[in-house]
């Protein structure tokens, strides 16, 4: 076992190594950090000082190493466009796309499973082959014309919903949350379910998979006999026994779902870090991209790795085979 | 004479595959198919019959600007879905930047094959070193989220090119960007059907006659590990024409002057407030047939190919 938890931890930190150099490469490489953070009144000797005292001028695989070491104290330089503290940028963002990453996945569940349950157990009817063409045309959806259609029907024609921004927040400590105002709530709908939509077809389609399996087995067959009423059985006995990949498949996707937010949040401008990415990419912000970069990786390698670790645990089997 | 028989001969098996007798069979394949077919076809031989040329400003006439479409009160003809605020012809726009997508599509997914088909029958075939070295970067490749490797790609690729290129060269970096993200895919199916291939006598065979390295590989491996790839090169497909419309609504992908779905849509994004809903859920609507007619065709080969399901 601890053969196997140094061996995926050891990867999990060789991918964000890798993560970090191109980081790295596209900080250093891509267009001169001293012409982009100095002005036309700029003389030479105070860019050749600048230069000096950014490190510059020391071989590379030492700017990288300094770069790798200030990036795991969250330092990760200013920003080029408004000269703040990129980490202090990215924080102030943080809690607006946590918020709407996980009220996406909460409703991709709440939604996605019961479907999935519904379109397994009643299959060959029309409304479970009509959910299940449905999840097609919801896979093929991009994100950012959900959302402009969901604009489009309850912001443009009904007027019930806001379609920018996030309303009013409230600060609790750094963290900034919608959820305790009305205008806050409100604000945080549209955005969720187009986040989700493509989350709650995953979801159906993998509970759909799942319980025809799981139907199929003996214990079923044995509760029916029993004399255990039907629901019970589908929602209690079987289901319990699908949800683990579905856990599985939430817990990974989150990292995922904060990479799609981005699309999301320029589609409803929302305030979070993928906004922040899209506009440092606009504006060629290096400093910003790279952060952005190293910090989503590693949400995505964090959240890929505890799962593996998880199962491990669990499962005894994986521990040699995927080791 | 002879290359005609050929080819009716290559017809008559085509006609006898259970890939045929599948697809007679399946209704929503040969809607999708039709559907895709039509969608192509209408986007490639727009220039002969569209109203106007939309990448010509000399056809564009400000006067004929925010048309409705012809159904509504105050459409004009030939105008049948309507104008945008420069005038141009919405129809027209539509099938040339479907055309443009199309086409990004095609070129994404062929030159990803490329990579990933080589990529993995040498990684496969080999072992060793080079397997290695593959496996990793694609561990890490994988481990950032497709579409923030899309963006990366493109925003740098961009940068990097001098100003006066960014426009022409823009669908070459959109092709990058996507290839980029996609071509590990293909290459982690074919390595580790070629490992599995690599094994049998036939390839053994092949050895000891002294038959080439690249010979065996193109040749005689590379049939064998097709099935999943074209399953796969199908989805692609759909998700290629997804992400390059994503790349261009977020503004780095195809430029204004040479507007793409993903850029109309974006263009039009502005006016949804203004009751100009024509410009933007007309594309959104073109794009939504294309993405869905590909993922139906690629859900039904995945079925028709799927040896556990015959």
């Amino acid at each position: 076992m601890i053969v196997f938890l140094v061996k995926r931890l050891a990867n999990a930190a060789l991918v964000m190594l890798a993560v970090a150099l191109m980081a790295f490469l596209i900080f250093r490489f891509v267009g001169d950090p001293v012409q982009l953070m100095v002005n036309e009144q700029t003389t030479q000797a105070e860019k050749d000082a600048l230069r000096e005292g950014l490190g510059l001028n020391d071989p590379v695989a030492v700017q990288f190493l300094r770069f790798v070491g200030n990036a795991v104290q969250g330092d990760f330089g200013v920003s080029y466009r408004n000269q703040q503290e990129v980490m202090s940028l990215i924080a102030e963002r943080l809690p607006a796309t946590i918020e709407l990453v996980l009220l996406a996945t909460i409703i991709s569940l709440v939604v996605g499973v019961p479907l999935g349950v519904i379109t397994a157990i009643h299959r060959g009817t029309w409304y479970s082959e009509g959910l299940q063409f449905l999840s097609i045309i919801g896979v093929s959806l991009p994100s950012f014309v959900i959302g402009i259609l969901l604009i489009l029907v309850f912001s443009v024609m009904l007027n019930v919903s806001p379609a920018f921004g996030r309303g009013e927040v409230v600060s609790i400590g750094w963290w900034t949350t919608g959820l305790l105002t009305p205008s806050g709530r409100a604000a945080l709908i549209l955005p969720s379910v187009a986040l989700s939509l493509y989350q709650i077809t995953l979801v159906m389609r993998l509970v759909r998979a799942e319980m025809m399996e799981v139907l199929r087995s003996d214990f079923i067959k044995f509760a029916r006999a029993r004399g255990v009423p039907r629901w019970r059985v589908y929602y209690v006995h079987a289901l319990r026994n699908c949800l683990m990949p579905v856990v599985t498949m939430t817990a990974m996707n989150i990292g995922s779902l904060i990479a799609f937010a981005l699309i999301t949040e320029t589609v409803f401008q929302w305030p979070g870090m993928g906004m922040l990415f899209i506009q440092a990419v606009t504006f060629v912000d290096i400093p910003v991209m790279a952060a952005y970069l190293c910090i989503v990786s590693f949400i995505f390698v964090a959240l890929n790795t505890l799962v593996d670790i998880t199962y491990a645990l669990i499962d005894p089997r994986l521990r040699t085979a995927r080791g | 004479m002879i290359a005609n028989t050929q080819t009716s001969g290559r017809i008559a098996r085509w006609r006898q595959s259970d890939l045929w007798w599948s697809f007679t069979r399946n209704k929503a394949a040969m809607f999708a198919a039709g559907l895709l077919a039509l969608l192509v076809i209408s986007a490639f031989t727009a220039p002969l019959y569209a109203p106007q040329n939309p990448f010509d400003p000399a056809q564009l006439d400000l006067l004929n600007a925010e048309y409705p479409p012809i159904w509504i009160e105050g459409g004009q003809w030939p105008f049948l879905l309507g104008t945008d605020t420069q005038g141009r012809d919405i129809l027209s726009a539509i099938l040339y930047g479907s055309r443009i997508s199309i086409l990004i599509g095609i070129a994404s997914v062929l030159l990803a094959l490329l990579v990933g088909i080589g990529s993995g029958l040498v990684a496969g075939y080999f072992g060793g070193l080079i397997e290695n070295l593959l496996m990793r970067v694609g561990d890490i490749l994988l481990s950032i989220p497709t579409i923030l490797i899309a963006i990366l790609v493109s925003a740098i690729v961009r940068e990097l090119l001098p100003v006066s290129l960014r426009d022409v060269g823009a669908a070459g970096v959109l092709v990058l960007a996507i290839v980029l993200s996609g071509w590990v895919q293909y290459a982690r199916t074919v390595r580790a059907q070629t490992a599995v291939e690599r094994g049998k006598e036939y390839v053994q065979a092949a050895q000891l006659l002294e038959v080439p390295a690249r010979r065996i590989m193109f040749s005689h491996i590379l049939p064998n590990t097709l099935t999943p790839i074209l399953v796969a090169a199908t989805l692609n497909f759909g998700m290629a024409i997804l992400t390059e419309a994503t790349l261009s609504f977020l503004g780095i992908g195809m430029p204004a002057s040479q507007p793409s779905l993903g850029t109309l849509i974006r263009l039009g994004n502005q006016f949804l407030f203004s009751g100009m809903w024509w410009i933007t859920v007309f594309p959104v609507l073109q794009l939504c047939l294309l993405v869905v007619s590909v993922n139906l065709l690629g859900d039904w080969l995945r079925d028709a190919l799927n040896p556990k399901l015959r």
